[in-house]
């Protein structure tokens, strides 16, 4: 089947779901993902190594040696009380303090970036609303690094939202400390060229939550490989993502959840749609629990849309248990056509058959779009999906709007 | 006033033919009862009326009003006015029972209904099936049971308001008191003067949903036909005289609604 591929050396395959609760299989002492802060420790990718097989390297060349960054990106923020924000130099104590480029590109990106852009979010401070982060990007080739600092017992989200064409290599350190919860999301909704490859890699303080959202509706390539550790027990991390691929565009997450201390639990929800013979999604979802993570809980779950064809989505899920004193962990993977019963039910109903499609697609979404809490900016997306499955946008927020001010 | 006439129906699912000529007239202001025994064929009319991807129409006719339904398209059916309460409704994940029947009534009525007389007319509605409302935030028979999916079923037949209703077993898998409340679903719809096309495999629902006309199915078509008093003689002799050995007057498996 052309439709998906599954790599041979994991479990399960593609399809299907597995769990480990009770009895675990542990799986022994995998390797150790190489990591490093030196470009040259990794070699200029082929194609054929296990990171970069599934990514079309032709269209990424300029980004595997290092360049001039041409500053064509511009960045704005916003935010309420209890956040600040400034550009920092390469000697800030908390560059660096999280990320580990695991890839020649975030090494790069590390290496060669001046400006970082240093958000910090104050202890024990609530946000009334988020900060945004907006990223308008024009040709050109550009470094990019953030660091958002949660401290201790603050709570908050800032939205990352990238439009434009350009080509962006960037790392995003996320540092939560004790206690905080800190939700990221991250918008790519970027015009039909640009190159988007970026590492968002976080540490989680004792009892911290991270959660972390990803919807990618525009670019030619966008390869972002979300990364978690924790840095005590008791943490949790929610990571969601959403992608809709079309014609030419290739669209890839990578995650990486390394448990490494007690107690701590993840979550991964990542779901695509792809409406293009030419579109292409690519989800590898890497879990590993430490012999010292004992009482952890994960669960990972990859679900594809091929809404034509040709489409092609690859789902890998890896699972590596070290201890079997867990709570519980599993993973589950399935790449489908439309379903004909759903389309069918909906028809039956009256619904046209465009319309149905509209419903179904929206509803596989639907957990993830209403991950996201910013409701204008869950609207906003919403839309989004609607115009490019041909909708007209739906009547009932103006109807409800209607009847509020009619209550009133 | 209008007619669902289906005259020389022949059906394939795949390559196996499953109806074999079915000739039937149901007006309105009529209930019809299809009674027969398992795997005779009568998921496969219902289903072949709506228009189910599966089945294939190799000959025969059914009009709506003299218009050719086998030439519609499902949802052209529904808007048409047939409405099929089905057998095994379908999950849809992600889209709530609001959204979907505002959707539905939208596509139906050709309008929006207004939104404060939909949610009144909803409720209304809900509160005869004995539905509560929170129902309305549920995914789209996600995790329904057995007997919520066939109030969920009769909800949207009662919103729909079509010309004739086809019923796929709706009373299979209702206890005593859901099929009460759920056949009283129905008769409020019915009373509006509705053609019903009650399908069924054993004789409690007529008990509830008195039945003009009653056909016994067998082996892909009609076989026999009558008045109410057939499922009298039905419900004593099962079916064995069409030579299957199954009663038709309990039911084996009454999951809780
Ligand atoms: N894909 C298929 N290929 C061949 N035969 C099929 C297929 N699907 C269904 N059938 C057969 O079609 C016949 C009629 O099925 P149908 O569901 O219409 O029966 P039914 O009268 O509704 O039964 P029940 O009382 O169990 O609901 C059955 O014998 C069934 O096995
Ligand atoms: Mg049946």
């Amino acid at each position: 089947m052309t439709a998906t591929s599954t790599d041979p050396q994991v479990h399960p395959p593609a399809a299907g779901a597995h769990s480990h609760g009770g009895p675990v299989t542990k799986t022994g002492s995998p390797a150790e993902r190489f990591t490093s802060r030196n470009p040259d420790d990794f070699a200029v990718p082929s194609g054929r190594e296990e990171d970069w097989r599934f990514t079309p390297m032709r269209k990424l060349r300029s980004i595997l040696r290092p360049y001039q960054s041409e500053g064509t990106e511009e960045v704005s923020l916003s935010g309420p009380q209890g956040a600040r924000w400034s550009i920092v130099g390469r000697d800030h104590p908390r560059f660096g303090s999280v990320l580990r480029p695991a890839d020649r590109v975030s090494a790069l990106a590390f290496a060669n970036v001046s400006d970082i852009l240093f958000v910090e979010i104050d202890a024990e401070a609530q946000l009334s609303e988020p900060v945004n982060v907006t990223v308008a990007g024009k040709p050109g080739l550009n470094y990019g690094h953030v660091v958002v600092e949660a401290k201790p017992y603050s709570k908050a989200t800032v939205v990352f939202d990238h439009t434009g064409n350009t080509t962006d290599t960037a790392n995003v350190e996320f540092l939560l400390g004790d206690g905080a919860q800190l939700s990221v999301v991250t918008v790519q909704d970027w015009d039909s060229e640009a190159i988007h490859v970026s590492t968002h890699t976080a540490l989680v303080g004792r009892d911290a939550q991270f959660d972390h959202v990803s919807v990618t509706l525009g670019g030619a390539i966008v390869r972002l490989s979300p990364t978690v550790r924790f840095a005590g027990p008791g943490g949790s991390a929610q990571l969601y993502g959403l992608s809709f691929a079309g014609a030419g565009q290739h669209f890839e997450s990578r995650l990486y959840v390394d448990h490494a201390m007690p107690d701590c639990s993840s979550n991964v929800v990542y779901k695509s749609a792809l409406d293009a013979d030419s579109a292409r999604t690519v989800w590898i979802g890497d879990v590993r629990i430490r012999p010292e993570a004992t009482g952890t809980s994960t669960y990972e779950l990859n679900r594809n849309l091929l809404l034509t064809e040709g489409a092609r989505a690859d789902s890998v899920p890896n699972l590596e248990i070290e201890t079997g004193e867990i709570t519980g962990a599993g993973h589950a993977s399935a790449t489908g056509r439309f379903d004909d019963l759903q389309l069918f039910y909906l028809q039956s109903r009256g619904i046209p058959e465009d319309e149905a499609r509209r419903l179904v697609v929206r509803g596989f979404f639907a957990d993830v779009l209403n991950h996201i809490k910013v409701a204008a900016l869950h609207d906003r997306l919403m839309a989004a999906i609607d115009a490019r499955l041909g909708g007209q946008p739906s009547d009932d927020a103006a109807d409800s709007a209607a009847d509020e001010t009619g209550t009133a | 006033m209008s007619k669902l006439e289906i005259r020389g129906l022949h059906v394939n699912v795949e390559e196996t033919e499953i109806l074999k000529g079915v000739d039937l007239t149901v007006s309105s202001g009529e209930t019809h009862a299809i009674m027969g025994p398992n795997g005779s064929g009568k998921s496969t009319l219902a289903y072949s009326i709506a228009g189910h991807p599966k089945y294939t129409i190799t000959s025969g006719q059914v009009l709506l009003d003299g218009e050719n339904v086998l030439e519609m398209a499902v949802d052209q059916r529904a808007r048409a006015g047939l409405f099929l309460a089905m057998q095994y409704p379908v999950e849809v994940p992600g889209v709530s029972v609001s959204n979907f029947l505002r959707t539905a009534a939208t596509a139906v009525r050709g309008e929006a209904p207004k939104l404060r007389t939909w949610v009144r007319e909803v409720n209304a509605a809900m509160s005869v099936l004995e539905m509560d409302k929170s129902f309305a935030e549920r995914n789209v028979n996600e995790g329904f049971s057995g007997g919520e999916k066939k109030r969920h079923e009769i909800l949207q037949m009662a919103l729909l308001q079509p010309k004739i209703a086809i019923l796929d077993e709706t009373d299979s898998g209702l206890d005593v008191d859901a099929l009460r409340v759920v056949s009283e679903g129905v008769n409020r719809v019915r009373e509006t003067g509705i053609g019903t096309l009650l399908i069924t495999h054993y004789t409690r629902i007529l008990r509830y949903i008195k039945p003009d006309f009653v056909h016994v199915f067998f082996d892909g078509r009609i076989v026999e036909s009558g008045g109410a008093e057939l499922a009298d003689e039905l419900e004593a002799n099962g079916y064995a005289r069409y030579g299957v050995n199954e009663p038709a007057d309990t039911e084996a498996v009454t999951a809780g609604a």
